[in-house]
């Protein structure tokens, strides 16, 4: 697992039923991207977010797979619907294996 | 208009420079890139202004005879002499220095006599370019434009003190700071106040500012880490279309984008009635049209301040008066007050300040699209201080002039270099790369779309000479790199001693720039520089 | 002025062939309109290592996004979900160097369409 990877999202705390929400999403990763020589001239290893996704309640919003062309720390900013109350879950998937989640309740105002 | 029946005149007067019909209900007043110049400078404006595509012989890309019979001028008249390069030297003699912000002090009062409700507003480059400002971190610019009553400004060069000390100073500002597009860059969202409203002479008005756009390439961005800027011409119209909502009759927009890109962002966002610009340093002594907006350019360093006069009835701008009161030092009177602020301002280090490091024989001018004489200056002091080959200095706009004849004191060495990022580097760079950096520049320079342009002038460049080739694309502008000392033409592959300053990266190592130029001056005695024909510029 | 920021190579023949099958993977082939997807990306990026870049597409089940000047040109792919808001999307990618970026919507009737923007990557300096 890379080290100090932490996940941090806004989510409005509560929506109209049937509206649409702007969520922004940042995860610390360095996106190593496997093209790099260190100091010694050996390449560094390919090290990267490699997919996202994000559910309502649920249902899928957004799946998203990243390249190694994605900067340092992915920012990633999407619209999702909200029905009904309930829990946004997000999650982020590492090339060495590690997934990383953070869920968000909403409420229905 | 007001400049032509200036021309006429024989003599200047205070009263005449000040003369203006009032108009219509609401008064703006302009003022930009002042570039922490407090004192009255010599100015020279730019031979060499070159536009691009659309824009190429539109003001302001015209220069000297041009210009004066684009804005029916008279050779050898005060307003020639303020607004052209033709005939400096004498010129400046018979006229005087020009600006001090005493004698602009003299000038906002007098407009606030005649219109007290008048809406003073900074562009922005406002806090750099003095020794003094550098020591006190810009405080004393910041002092000098509250006593003076500014009301909103914008940015540029304000950001290079760094975020903590914008932060300090923008906290203690009795007037907004305003940029629509300057956000935070990791959560991209607003970071400024986008605008801000007046009600003056029975019209409610909207100011919406715009910071410069290029700030983390231009500038080092590693000292305002946390923001990002661009032009963001679509939110640009999202904020006009808020203003208007929220029942804005006139709205004006406090520009730091430069000319051709405000010219560009005029023709894309509809309904904004004024946009005051900046940062190109451009005076233009009629205001520009573009649909149904105005552009006003005031020049740079307080040589002049636009006054511009509307009639805003029925939510609607319907017709308006603008006057670019040229800053004559010699027949303004200074503002007492304004004066003696300056003056305690200056007086802790007086001493160091007009010490006499050398005199010139030389006009030493900086602005125009290629190296002018302190350029020249500047880029001998590092060939030699630094015993490079090759030697770059950035391509500003700001420095005052010095006429042949005059002292070079420590702070007119300042006036052309002071940054907080000055540090001269020696290193070695290609053939190759050198080509490389002259492309880039270049591009920033004469992209035929403004969005593409930074609005800086191109790179000088000491030990080697080029050609140039405007009309090309980028990557095909440049040839004939030849190394001067020798006669050869570069190498590509080979690497060659280069020193430069102004660079933007982090930890950049060497002596400040003024103190190379200083220790050169000082050996030289007397600067007397031989005309420079080291870049061929065809394509115009 | 900068230096020693700037990858200058001319982009070689095999990276056009690369973004040409990046492209053609997504479409299987499929010809490709210009209508229909919006792709924002500043004019000249403020820094390479991170370009802020936003699709649009209404209607489209997924958008590609390649960097046609890249050592490899994939940037990410944005497959939209029965509770996406919009089918639009931003995020950051690097540049190596100036290039255009491209964007592939697919919509939900299969069929293809595509934006291209120039961003210009510059090494910068000087200023007015
Ligand atoms: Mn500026
Ligand atoms: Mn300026």
């Amino acid at each position: 697992m890379a080290n100090d990877v932490k996940p941090r999202v806004r989510v409005p705390k509560s929506a109209k039923a049937g509206e649409s929400i702007v969520l922004k999403t940042l995860i610390s990763h360095p996106m190593e991207t496997g093209l790099r020589k260190d100091s010694s001239g050996a390449v560094i290893p390919r090290a990267i977010i490699n997919r996202f996704t994000c559910e309502v309640a649920g249902k899928m919003v957004l799946d998203m797979t990243l390249e190694p062309a994605i900067s340092t720390n992915p920012y990633i900013e999407f619209e999702a619907v909200i029905e009904e109350a309930g829990d946004i879950k997000f999650t982020w998937y590492d090339d060495d294996g590690s997934v990383y989640e953070d869920v968000k309740p909403i409420t229905i105002a | 208009g007001n400049w032509s029946r200036l021309a006429a005149q024989q003599r200047l007067t205070q009263d005449q420079l000040l003369q203006f019909d009032t108009f219509g209900n609401v008064t703006l007043v302009h003022i930009t890139d002042i570039h922490a110049h407090l004192k009255p400078i010599w100015f020279r404006e730019p031979d060499t202004n070159i536009g691009v595509g659309e824009v190429k012989g539109l003001p302001p890309h015209i220069t000297g005879l041009d210009f004066i019979r684009e804005f029916d001028l008279t050779e050898g008249s005060p307003e020639a002499y303020a607004l052209t390069h033709s005939d400096f030297t004498a010129l400046a003699k018979t006229y005087g220095r020009m600006g001090g912000m005493d004698r602009v002090a003299t000038v906002v009062n007098a407009i606030r006599a005649d219109r007290p409700e008048a809406i003073l507003l900074d562009g922005g480059d406002t806090w750099h370019g003095s020794m003094t400002s550098l020591i006190t971190k810009g405080q004393d610019v910041v002092d000098v434009m509250n006593r003076l009553g500014v009301e909103a400004m914008t940015s540029h060069w304000e950001w290079t003190f760094g975020t903590e000390r914008v932060q300090e100073i923008v906290d203690g500002l009795p007037f907004p700071f305003l940029g629509q597009n300057i956000f935070d860059a990791e959560w991209d969202e607003p970071a400024f106040d986008p605008y801000t409203f007046f009600e003056r002479g029975g019209v409610k008005i909207a100011v919406i500012g715009q910071a410069f756009p290029y700030m983390p390439i231009a500038n080092p961005g590693w000292k305002f880490p946390e923001y990002s800027f661009g032009i963001r011409d679509g939110r640009m119209q999202e904020m006009v279309d808020e203003v208007r909502a929220e029942g804005a009759e006139l709205v004006v927009v406090l520009s730091h984008n430069g000319f051709d890109v405000d010219r560009k962002m005029a023709s894309r966002v509809t309904g904004i009635d004024v946009i005051l610009t900046g940062h190109t340093h451009d005076a233009i002594p009629e205001p520009v049209l573009v649909g149904e907006t105005i552009l006003i350019a005031s020049g740079s360093h307080g040589k002049f301040v636009s006054r511009v006069d509307l009639d805003v009835r029925d939510g609607r701008m319907m017709g308006f008066r603008h006057k670019l009161i040229p800053i004559f030092s010699d027949v303004i009177a200074p503002d007492p007050e304004m004066a003696s602020l300056i003056d305690e301002g200056r007086a802790p280090y007086k001493d160091q300040l007009e010490e006499v490091i050398g005199k010139t024989e030389s006009l030493l001018y900086r602005r125009g699209n290629f190296n002018g004489t302190w350029d020249d200056l500047i880029c001998d002091a590092m060939l030699s201080e630094r015993d490079a080959e090759i030697v770059m200095s950035p391509g500003v706009r700001w420095g005052a002039s010095l006429l042949p004849g005059d002292d070079i004191t420590r702070e007119d060495i300042h006036s052309v270099t002071s940054m907080t990022y000055g540090e001269c580097y020696r290193t070695e760079m290609t053939g190759e790369f050198l080509n490389v950096i002259l492309e880039d520049v270049a591009d920033n320079l004469f992209n035929p779309d403004p969005y593409y342009q930074q609005g800086g002038d191109m790179v000088r460049v000491g030990g080697m000479g080029f050609h140039i080739d405007v009309s090309q694309a980028m990557g095909s502008r440049i040839s004939n790199m030849t190394l001067l000392k020798t006669g050869e033409p570069i190498d590509p592959a080979r690497n060659y001693v280069v020193a430069g300053w102004a660079s933007v990266n982090e930890g950049t190592e060497g002596p400040q720039i003024w103190d190379v130029v200083e220790s050169h001056i000082r050996k030289i005695g007397t600067v007397k520089l031989e005309p420079n024909s080291s870049v061929k510029v065809t394509g115009v | 002025l900068a230096i020693g920021s700037v990858a200058a190579a001319a982009i070689p023949m095999t990276a056009y062939a690369a973004v040409e099958e990046a492209i053609a993977t997504f479409t299987g082939g499929a010809a490709v309109g210009d209508a229909g997807v919006t792709l924002t990306a500043p004019e000249i990026a403020e820094n390479g290592n991170t370009v802020p870049v936003s699709v649009s597409a209404p209607g489209a089940t997924s958008i590609l996004i390649v960097a046609a000047g890249n050592p490899t040109p994939g940037v990410c792919q944005f497959n939209f979900g029965e509770a996406a808001g919009a089918q639009a999307a931003s995020t950051r990618m690097r540049l190596a160097t100036t290039q255009d970026v491209i964007a592939i919507a697919k919509m939900a009737d299969g069929s293809f369409a595509r934006a291209s923007s120039e961003v210009k990557v510059t090494i910068g300096g000087c200023g007015g």
